[in-house]
């Protein structure tokens, strides 16, 4: 990102709005270094997928969304929740398994959910999110009700089957979906290229006779226009769109360590990818393009930190759930 | 026969290889890893594929080294496509291959069931025997730290049902080792799944090719007063269960089933026989499950029980992902003995 991307998108961006996605990013990357520095603890009991070095898909896109818009996440979803407007509180007493957490204790960091805020629960099958996804635009397009459903999902969900027989359905149906595709290059430890015959992901949405477009997804203000224009088409009637966000996860595909130490990836790509960190870039293009001076940033990286203090004491001080919980909500009761 | 026998820590297992030089011990993950590659080294048809096989991990040290040993033709990472790749794999095997498909969890099996029940099962018998399909699926059942309800399911029963699938789940090192050989030399689709928290055990392990055979059950520990059917990680609680009760004056015969389908009708039938007494443990859940068709045919084959058989099962529900629900979850020795205890007080405590 530069001046030059900046003034771009001046044209049709706020100066709270740029404040905004700083605000969202920031709170996302502080969220997840917060699990990072308490997981050793071992007190949050639960596999974490952290999407440290992502951050700027998740806000780029949901600032474009309403309350009651849909988002379906996947097994690395504290972004997208965080983004949407998910307090933290019930997320991270999900994550030390108590009974105030959003799931109340069932799910752990796989399976969030926020009703209020639009995410209808997040699966962590590998592209099972992605069907849902269609399913809920389809709902709203039968109770006529005018909602936008985004639905994030790796590049290694691009190869599962639903996610072909999903698109063709939301493009035959002209649905309101959004398909966000978080190209982090990797599935686990697996590369895009041992994986896919051609590495072009937003490529595929042309066969529907959709909308598909590669971006940067380490730039939030590329990310910002791509999902604007996605998100206006879709909440218009005119169809899914594709957008595939080329970026990078700084952390092992599970747990709060680099995995370049146990020979999973390169660690020279890690390195060159940290200097394409987005909130790094945004900050610096906010600072020379005098859109917030430093006593501003501080002032939301302190609000943050106050509310992840409050956040994980609520956590910590919940209770655990009473063990009559567990054969609770199998069935809706009579 | 030493590899008959169940050590439940590795202090013990030392101390018997200590006594018993000749024999050679190695944890359940290295015997399916060197099962894996004698296949692929003594059958060319034989090829690995999965996602991950080919990682620094290896399918938790499964298949670890292996592309590099046999090359990427033979041992090959796959797409997150599992209903296709499982469909490639049966595709293969009717074309002449032996496919070892692995899936990193039982829970992604779902995603393969049309192909896997469809298509492997039915394939031979619909052709009337004119063509088989030789593949052998792989798939480990994840346990604890919150895995919760998508990474943590024991679907064996799913698979009993279907006409055309062995189900196998064995519970040693011995067994892992020849029972994959044994799947792999099989000819039919054989669904092989495989509980995590058995992976560091240790045990007698031969360093050359053999043969457990499909569909016999074994006796891992002999007595007259009551008979624990069980599988997979429930065979080693069910043996400490057995040897606290030793201590109550009960003694349990404690069958490990190793094939779940074919049923060792005879081998259960024959301990029942003697003791009258069923308990069947489980990894899964009991609505129609394992417990259920054991004690189906112990009731088919006419034997009359001195009480109730009680079957220790996982609650009716999904896994939860707290650790003091999932605490709560699992069954174990403590409710092995509790159930041992059941059947055996039956009739007494009344009268
Ligand atoms: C159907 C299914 N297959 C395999 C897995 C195991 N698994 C969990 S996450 C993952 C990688 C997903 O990669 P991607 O979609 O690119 O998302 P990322 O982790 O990179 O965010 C795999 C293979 C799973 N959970 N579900
Ligand atoms: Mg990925």
């Amino acid at each position: 990102m530069n001046d030059e991307s900046l003034k771009i998108c001046q044209g049709r961006i706020t100066k709270k709005e740029l404040g905004e996605l700083y605000f969202q990013m920031l709170r996302i990357r502080l969220f997840e270094e917060r699990i990072v520095d308490l997981y050793p603890e071992q007190e949050m009991k639960c596999p974490v997928h952290l999407c440290i070095g992502q951050e700027a898909i998740a806000a780029g896109v949901c600032i474009h969304l309403k309350k009651e818009d849909y988002v379906f996440s996947n097994h690395r979803g504290h972004g997208h929740c965080l983004a949407k407007g998910s307090d933290m509180k019930p997320l991270f007493a999900e994550f030390y398994g108590k009974i105030t957490g959003c799931s109340r204790g069932k799910g752990g960091s796989m399976h969030l959910i926020d009703i209020p805020n639009g995410i209808l629960g997040t699966s962590a099958i590998v592209g099972g999110g992605i069907p849902m996804g269609v399913g809920a635009a389809l709902a709203s397009n039968l109770k006529g009700e005018n909602r936008v459903t985004v639905i994030f999902f790796g590049d290694g969900a691009f190869e599962e089957g639903a996610f072909y027989e999903s698109f063709n359905f939301a493009a035959l149906k002209k649905l309101p979906v959004v398909f966000v595709c978080e190209n982090n290059f990797y599935a686990t430890n697996s590369r895009q290229e041992a994986r896919q015959a051609v590495c072009k992901i937003s490529g595929t949405a042309a066969a529907f006779d959709a909308h598909g477009i590669c971006i940067d997804g380490n730039d939030v203000l590329e990310v910002y226009r791509a999902a604007g224009d996605a998100v206006a088409k879709a909440r218009s009637g005119r169809g899914p769109s594709l957008i595939e966000a080329k970026t990078y996860r700084w952390k092992g595909h599970v747990g709060p360590e680099e995995d370049w130490t146990k020979g999973c990836r390169p660690e020279d790509e890690l390195r060159e990818w940290k200097e394409k960190c987005p909130v790094k870039r945004f900050k610096e293009a906010l600072s020379s393009g005098n859109i917030m001076d430093k006593a501003e940033m501080d002032g939301m990286e302190a609000k943050i930190k106050a509310e992840l203090d409050e956040a994980v004491d609520f956590a910590k001080k919940s209770p655990y759930p009473d063990t009559i919980e567990l054969l609770k909500d199998v069935y809706v009761e009579a | 026969m030493p590899w008959t026998k169940i050590y439940s820590n590795r202090a013990e297992f030392d101390k018997a290889l200590k006594d018993n030089p000749d024999l050679r011990g190695i944890a359940y993950k290295d015997a399916l890893r060197e099962a894996t590659a004698q296949l692929l080294s003594s059958d060319p048809s034989v090829f690995v594929i999965g996602e991950g096989v080919d990682d620094a991990g290896g399918v938790f040290g499964t298949t670890k080294g292996l592309q590099e040993e046999f090359g990427a033709k033979r041992v090959m990472d796959s797409p997150l496509s599992e209903n296709g790749i499982t469909g490639i794999a049966v595709g293969a095997a009717a074309a002449g291959m032996k496919p070892i498909l692995v899936h990193m969890r039982v829970d992604f099996l779902p995603l393969s069931i049309d192909q896997i029940m469809n298509h492997a099962a039915k394939w031979r018998y619909m052709f009337g025997g004119s063509v088989s399909v030789p593949i052998v699926i792989r798939s480990i059942i994840g346990r604890g730290w919150g895995s919760a309800a998508q990474h943590s399911q024991s679907l064996q029963a799913m698979f009993m049902n279907i006409p055309g699938l062995k189900v196998i789940m064995p519970a040693t090192p011995f067994d892992a080792k020849g029972m994959l050989i044994s799947a792999v030399k099989d000819g039919n689709p054989v669904v092989m799944i495989e509980h995590r928290w058995l992976y560091e055990h240790v045990g007698y392990v031969p360093k050359e090719m053999y043969t457990v055979p499909l569909g016999k059950a074994i006796v891992r520990r002999t007595g007259a007063d009551a008979t624990i059917v069980a599988i997979s990680h429930m065979v080693h609680e069910s043996i400490q269960a057995a040897e606290a009760l030793e201590a109550e004056g009960i003694n349990c015969e404690v069958i490990d089933l190793r094939t779940l389908k074919p049923l060792d009708t005879e081998t259960i039938a024959e301990s029942v026989e003697k003791t009258g007494r069923l308990i069947v443990a489980d990894t899964g859940w009991k609505d129609a499950g394992v417990g259920a068709e054991v004690i189906a045919r112990v009731a088919e084959a006419g034997l009359l029980l001195k009480a109730p058989a009680v079957r220790v099962n996982l609650p009716e529900a999904p896994t939860p992902a707290s650790p003091v629900l999932e605490k709560a979850y699992y069954p174990g020795k403590n409710e092995i003995i509790e159930a041992v205890r059941k059947v055996s007080s039956y009739g007494k405590a009344q009268a």
